[in-house]
């Protein structure tokens, strides 16, 4: 709850939205204004997740057919490396972060800018440098790497590896520089009266993911460069013949790689938590648990990446261990979609688009999550690993977790970003098929996986063919669910769609009590905040008192 | 039938696809002693995923359903924010049974992990795109993408890898292992049924990662040595022909991984009606395809690379005597 003077008419400002406070390109490419650069990270990811997506329907109908026909072998290989490639590093790495949380981080913290404008405009710049570099790659001889060019088969193979083991690194840059930007910001720019637990739950995700950002991503950089030097100078710290030694670039490799799996959920989680309450008019259930495992799981998340070499070959009391590790990360995991599901108890629950995201999001996120306990039981993991069953697991996780509560948070502060409502009916039908055509799609590959189809095999035996076709007609209404919605989306650059006004949803988080879109300061008037984000009117305060 | 479905998956037979007569995957066979146990703590992880989701979710469904926001307005919500005991018991529950999941999970792989004493050893070396398997105790037992192990015998494979990262992965007795070049990694198990199943690669090893396909063949104990031997057995039977001769060598060589005999490009150039004609090499060069090219290419494979290959094959010296050289000769003759 937060108090503005009442003078100023939001709705009708007499200062111009930020998209009308300047004009041309040279004040794009120049801004150093948060939601200018929210938003061309909004349409810069969205790009790539529609390219990686085409990569992956193109792989999803090679796998129709037991032989190999569709596309040539060393294709499908480099189809599956770039859609990971460009899915992880292009799309979810920077999504929430880059594109939300720079639009609305110093919004819900009633700030004008973030700490640094000048070095996220440097953050960006590096960001879409390193998207030439990788997108590069496709027509400099591809990459056949996967998208965790293992080595000695990445500093071996004759396709464009190095060029996008430097992209990686590049990219890396922007990461760790948004991320030191916002943990500033967090600490330094909060408006007059937001204490730490007067903060919005997604700040808090959003603060976390930052910390790792920093602390995990130079790690990746020293990682791939050392790819890099290998395949160029050849010094042989990976490559047995010369004394190195392969798995240690898996060790380097998933130190990174396992906390970016928290780079890319923890944003998810506080998109959630705002999605959940506001359509809900409820206070979320436990916000400090929700707050601090946030915390706990940033934490935990740097001691796990033993998991992923389980069959590596390492030591069996290694093993044990990082399998004792990942089942800590399940409790404060578990937490949250506990809470989150309290939340809507006893609610007026609002049925619209990024509603519908958001419940889809606890169901499929709750797959992602307990089907982690196959693979942290090291005994299981040992037939699961490298099967279909992982794909499974981490779409769930990634895709139905981040991308699912991405594109709910895309609709819930669509109103906010764009001044307009999206188009009410198209949504939902776009989140239903996806909601389908997800689950068919992944749902399937469990089965799949346990069977032990392997991963990243483009010809298979006939006795996998049904559930592949199965998993591939899914991938289709998948893929039409998001085109819907993207239309859905789009419908809001109608001059006919109807005005959002400041408060479509009745929030009560300071990103609300501005003008949509905002004006190029935010704020007219310092915004203080005397109390909960999540105290909606709604709630009943006559009785006891919580 | 609805517990199998959740537990192990569809059956391929009723969803249409016929299974293999040799290997029967349709519910995935547990061939090992240990895979039987894996099974048992898979099914116990379903159960109480399932009963977990089905808590939860009912949890949400009824909420979504009880408290959907009335025609007009909105109702009073609850002022409810948390709940110190509620928030105790749910933490505290999973932590004890993902304790006892941790517990059995690592209890079990201790046991898949250490050999007993009396194991058969064997050798396994992945090599794009083919897995050669040693037997040190037969001589001459050096077979190509074929495992052959006997029932009621521990079996212990050291893996290791000439180029790149593999992965042994044998489904039926739930077991994989990467081999990786530079070190020596271990598995074992002892095989319960007899029958012949798929070895797979795990670990993506480049363009040909998915014909990376081997046989286990799980045969009766009193039958082993014999199998063995007839396996290893690479010698011109009597009545046999050269060409029948050399379709054996072939398929002991693995050549088929890279070679195809129906003119389909492969990693290495098809060898369909090849015999008698003309390539062109990688400097541009031509050079006819006889005997003795054919002879050079399979005792040094490098030496003149076919245009728009590359120079991948290893070498079979050593390993084929002049003998299954000419078989292999004729049979590549043959094939028109």
């Amino acid at each position: 709850m937060s108090e503005q003077p009442a003078s100023y008419d939001l709705e009708n400002p007499s200062e111009p939205n930020f998209y009308k406070a300047q004009k041309g390109l040279k004040s794009w490419l120049f801004t150093v204004d948060h939601k200018r650069l929210g938003v061309m990270y909004l349409a810069s990811v969205i790009l790539f997740f529609f390219v990686a997506g085409f990569l992956a329907i193109a792989l999803r109908t090679e796998l129709l057919t037991p032989a190999q026909d569709f596309v040539s072998a060393s294709t499908y290989n480099q189809l599956f490396t770039l859609h990971g490639a460009i899915m992880t590093f292009l799309f979810i790495i920077p999504a929430t972060p880059g594109a939300l949380g720079n639009f609305l981080l110093p919004l819900m913290l009633g700030a004008k800018d973030v700490a640094f404008p000048r070095l996220n405009l440097l953050s960006f710049w590096i960001y879409s440098a390193a998207a030439v570099m990788l997108l590069c790659t496709l027509v400099l001889g591809g990459l056949d790497t996967g998208w965790t060019f293992y080595t000695p088969y990445s500093t071996s193979t004759g396709t464009a590896a190095g060029l996008a083991a430097l992209g990686v690194f590049v990219a890396g840059f922007s990461s760790i520089l948004t991320g030191l930007n916002f943990v500033v910001t967090v600490h330094r720019m909060r408006a007059p009266g937001q204490t730490w637990d007067r903060m919005p739950l997604f700040v808090w995700a959003i603060y976390a993911t930052a910390v790792i950002q920093i602390l995990a991503t130079p790690v990746l950089a020293i990682t791939v460069l050392l790819v890099f030097i290998e395949r160029f100078l050849g010094i042989g710290i990976f490559d047995p013949a010369m004394g190195g030694d392969p798995v240690l670039f898996q060790h380097f490799f998933w130190f990174y790689s396992h906390p970016a799996v928290y780079i890319m959920i923890l944003p998810g989680f506080g998109i959630i938590s705002e999605i959940l309450t506001v359509h809900s008019r409820k206070h979320v259930f436990g916000y400090k648990a929700i707050a601090l495992s946030s915390v706990a799981i940033a934490i935990i998340s740097f001691l796990v990446w033993g998991h992923h070499l389980f069959v590596s070959g390492q030591s069996e009391l290694v093993g044990v261990i990082f399998s004792f590790l990942t089942f800590a990360v399940a409790v404060p995991t578990a937490i949250k979609v506990f809470s989150w599901v309290a939340t809507l108890y006893g609610g007026s629950i609002v049925y619209n688009t990024p509603m519908w995201y958001g419940l889809m999001f606890l169901w499929t996120f709750t797959i992602g999550g307990v089907t982690g306990l196959y693979l942290s039981t090291i005994s299981v993991d040992v037939h699961l690993h490298d099967t279909y069953f992982v794909v499974a697991h981490f779409h769930y996780v990634m895709m139905g977790g981040l991308v699912i509560a991405f594109i709910g948070g895309v609709f819930h502060w669509w109103p906010k970003i764009t001044g307009r409502f999206y188009h009410e009916a198209s949504g939902k039908l776009g989140a239903l098929l996806v909601f389908i055509g997800f689950n068919v799609t992944f749902g399937t590959q469990f089965f799949l996986g346990h069977q032990g189809m392997p991963r990243r095999y483009f010809a298979y035996l006939p006795e996998y063919t049904t559930m592949h076709q199965i998993s591939t007609v899914g991938s289709y209404i998948l893929a039409s669910g998001l085109l819907i919605a993207g239309f859905s989306l789009a419908m809001a650059f109608r001059k006919s769609a109807p005005k959002a006004g400041s408060n479509p949803w009745g929030a009560v988080s300071l990103e609300w009590k501005t003008s949509s879109p905002p004006i190029e300061h935010n704020f007219h008037d310092t915004p203080h905040v005397t109390g909960s984000p999540y105290d909606f009117p709604e709630i009943d305060k006559s009785g006891r008192t919580h | 039938m609805i517990l199998n479905l959740l537990l192990l998956g569809p059956d391929p037979a009723l969803l249409g696809t016929p299974p293999m007569s040799e290997s029967p995957f349709s519910l995935l066979p547990a061939a090992s002693t240990n895979a039987q146990e894996i099974d048992d703590v898979y099914i116990f992880i379903t159960a109480l995923c399932v009963i977990s989701f089905v808590i939860l979710m009912g949890a949400q469904i009824y909420f979504m359903l009880k408290y959907k926001k009335p025609k007009a307005g909105h109702r009073k919500t609850s002022p409810l924010t948390h709940s110190g005991k509620l928030e105790f018991w749910w933490s505290f529950i999973p932590a004890i049974l993902l304790l006892i999941l941790f517990g059995w999970g690592e209890t079990l792989y201790m046991k898949m992990m250490s050999p007993p004493d009396d194991a058969i050893s064997i050798r396994v070396t992945g090599q794009k795109w083919f897995w050669t398997v040693e037997y040190p105790d037969t001589a001459g037992a050096i077979l190509t993408d074929e495992l052959i192990v006997p029932v009621g015998i521990p079996v212990r494979l050291t893996l290791t890898s000439n180029d790149v990262i593999h992965s042994f992965f044998i489904p039926v007795f739930r077991l994989k292992k990467d081999a990786v070049p530079g070190r020596y990694t271990n598995m074992w198990f002892e095989a319960t049924t007899p029958g012949v199943y798929p070895i797979f690669c795990a670990e993506y090893c480049g363009d040909q990662h998915s014909s990376m396909i081997g046989k286990v063949h799980v045969v009766p104990r009193e039958e082993y040595q014999a199998k063995l031997d007839e396996a290893a057995r690479l010698v011109q039977d009597e009545g046999e022909s050269m060409v029948d001769f050399g379709k054996r060598v072939w398929d002991r060589g693995g050549c088929a991984s890279c070679h195809s005999l129906d003119g389909t490009t492969k990693t290495g150039p098809s060898l369909k009606g090849k015999y008698g004609t003309n390539e062109t090499l990688v400097d541009g060069s031509t050079i006819a395809i006889d005997d003795n090219y054919i002879r050079e290419s399979i005792l040094e494979p490098n030496a003149k690379v076919v245009q728009g290959f590359t120079p991948q094959m290893p070498s079979f010296a050593g390993r084929f005597d002049d003998k299954a050289i000419a078989g292999l000769i004729e049979f590549i003759k043959s094939n028109k």
